[in-house]
Parts: C-alpha cells; structure tokens; sequence
C-alpha cells in the first residue's frame, strides 16, 4: 500500500516537474489581463475591414464599367 | 467562371479574415521557450504561403488550358494570378524574414529555406520580365504559358522539398520538426485552418479584380 502511494505521490510529482517550464515561458499574459491586447485587435480589424470595404467599392466600379462595355 | 462576380465568397472570406485576426491574438496558445507569443505569428505567415500556393495553382493550371485551346483569356487569367501571387511571395518572404530575426537572430541567415524560397522568387520575377520582352500576342502566350508550366514544379521542389533534405533552422525541415508534430494542438487548430482558407479566398478575389481589368484593357485594345 505504502509503494503504491509512493508511486502515485511521485506520479503528481511528475506532473508538477512538466508544468514548471510551461510556466517560466515568458508570455504577454500581462497585456492580456490589462486588456490592452483590445486595442491591438481594434487596430487591426479595423484597418482590416476597411481595406475589405475598399476591395468591394472597386469590385461595385467595375461592374459599373463592365456593363458600359 | 460566372462565380468571380458572386460576393458570397468574398464576405465570407472577409469574415474568416477578421475572425482569425480576433482569435488570433486572444485564444490560448502552446506557451514555448525562444518563440513565446511569437508562434502566434503561424496564423498570419504560413497562410500568406497557402494563398501563394493556391494562386500559383490556379495560374499553371489556366496556363495548361491555355495550350490546350488557346483562348486569350486563360493566358490573361494565369497572368493576372502571378501577378498576385507574387504580391504574396513577398508578404510571405518578409513576414518570414521579420519573425526569423526574433526566432535565429537575423533577418536573412542564408538558411536553406530562405535562400531557396528567394531563388524561386526571381524564377518568377523573371516570368515576368520574359512576359513584357515579347511583344507578339500569341507568342507572348505560349512561351510564357510554357515557363510558367515549368516553373511551377521547380518552385514547389526549391521551397517545400529541397529545405526538407538539409539541415535549417525553419520547421518542418531537416529533422526540425514541424508545428504539426506536437505543439499544433486543437486550440491552434481552430485559427490556423480557417486562415489557410480565408487568406487565399482573398487572393483568388484580388486576382479575379485584376484579371476583370486586364479583361476591358484587353477589349479596348483590340477594338481600337
């Protein structure tokens, strides 16, 4: 029973040995948590689509000049 | 080819775009050391590569066509979708050569993968060049369709299969194991494959714009 328990208390322990360099990569978690990352994808998606509106206003021209045509 | 006037595909690429722009940057990734948050950057770099692939596909293969029937318009498709494509090589190239800096220490380290993906840059730099030298219509067309046809496969072999044989510092290459091996999990999964399809929906649509345009010129050429 005994080395039963043992070896499962050494099972855990491998578990805590795995997550230990996980967590010592250093990530923006910071960012994240502040919510500061909520400009950054503001920024973005917002130049995004507009770029996007703009490649559809040339898609709505040029049908224009292809019915001329 | 009545599809490239629908906009169904085009919204939906858009909204694909935008949704990997989001989760992108806020889902959960693989915390790893030497790349940290920059892994996110697979989500925007290696689909540049994809919409690339694909355009350069679509290019060979109106190309072929082209031979085949010799109707002017495949040949001015299989332009128009180089022309695109290469806008991508370079995105891809430069997106590369930024994370590079981060992940090896320099922008350009005559890596195998990047000094075969630069060769194959300027195989269809010159596909280019060779395109506007020639200023018979037809002639124009098939030479051009023919080096097109053969630059495909060499381009395929310098970028994804040369890299693989030697030793680099990119993964998936040379015993350095790709993203896909074990730090791809699910939760990466979900950005990175709605990407490899929106980001070349969008070439495909910057292409079809490109090859309507060429399509009038064309026409008011001939007329005149």
């Amino acid at each position: 029973m005994k080395k039963i328990l043992l070896s499962f208390l050494m099972l855990f322990l491998s578990t805590f040995l795995f997550a230990q360099p996980a967590n010592s990569v250093e990530m923006a978690d910071e960012m994240r948590s502040s919510g500061k990352i909520y400009v950054v994808i503001a920024t973005i998606v917002i130049v995004f689509i507009g770029l996007a509106i703009y490649l559809f206003t040339i898609d709505q021209r040029l049908k224009k000049i292809e019915r001329e045509n | 080819m009545k599809f490239i006037y629908k906009s169904w595909w085009k919204i939906l690429a858009v909204v694909m775009v935008t949704y990997t722009l989001i989760a992108g940057l806020l889902f959960r990734v693989p915390a790893l050391p030497i790349l940290h948050e920059t892994i996110r950057n697979l989500y925007f770099h290696v689909p540049m590569w994809m919409a690339m692939l694909v355009i350069f596909s679509i290019s060979v293969f109106y190309s072929i066509k082209y031979l085949r029937t010799g109707k002017e318009e495949y040949d001015l498709i299989a332009v128009e979708c180089v022309n695109t494509g290469v806008v991508f090589f370079i995105f891809g190239l430069v997106t590369g050569m930024i994370w590079a800096k981060f992940a090896w220490g320099e922008y350009w380290s005559n890596d195998p993968k990047q000094n075969s993906a630069a060769i194959a840059f300027l195989l269809y730099c010159a596909y280019l060049v060779l395109r506007n030298s020639i200023d018979e219509e037809q002639k124009r067309g098939k030479i051009s369709a023919v080096y097109n046809i053969f630059a495909f496969p060499i381009m395929i072999v310098l970028i994804f299969i040369l890299p693989r044989l030697t030793d680099s510092l990119h993964p998936g290459n040379g015993g350095n194991p790709a993203f896909g091996k074990y730090d791809l999990d699910s939760r990466m999964r979900v950005v990175l494959y709605p990407a490899f399809i929106a980001w070349p929906l969008i070439a495909v649509w910057i292409a079809t714009l490109r090859y309507r345009i060429r399509l009038i010129e064309n026409k008011r050429n001939t007329i005149d």
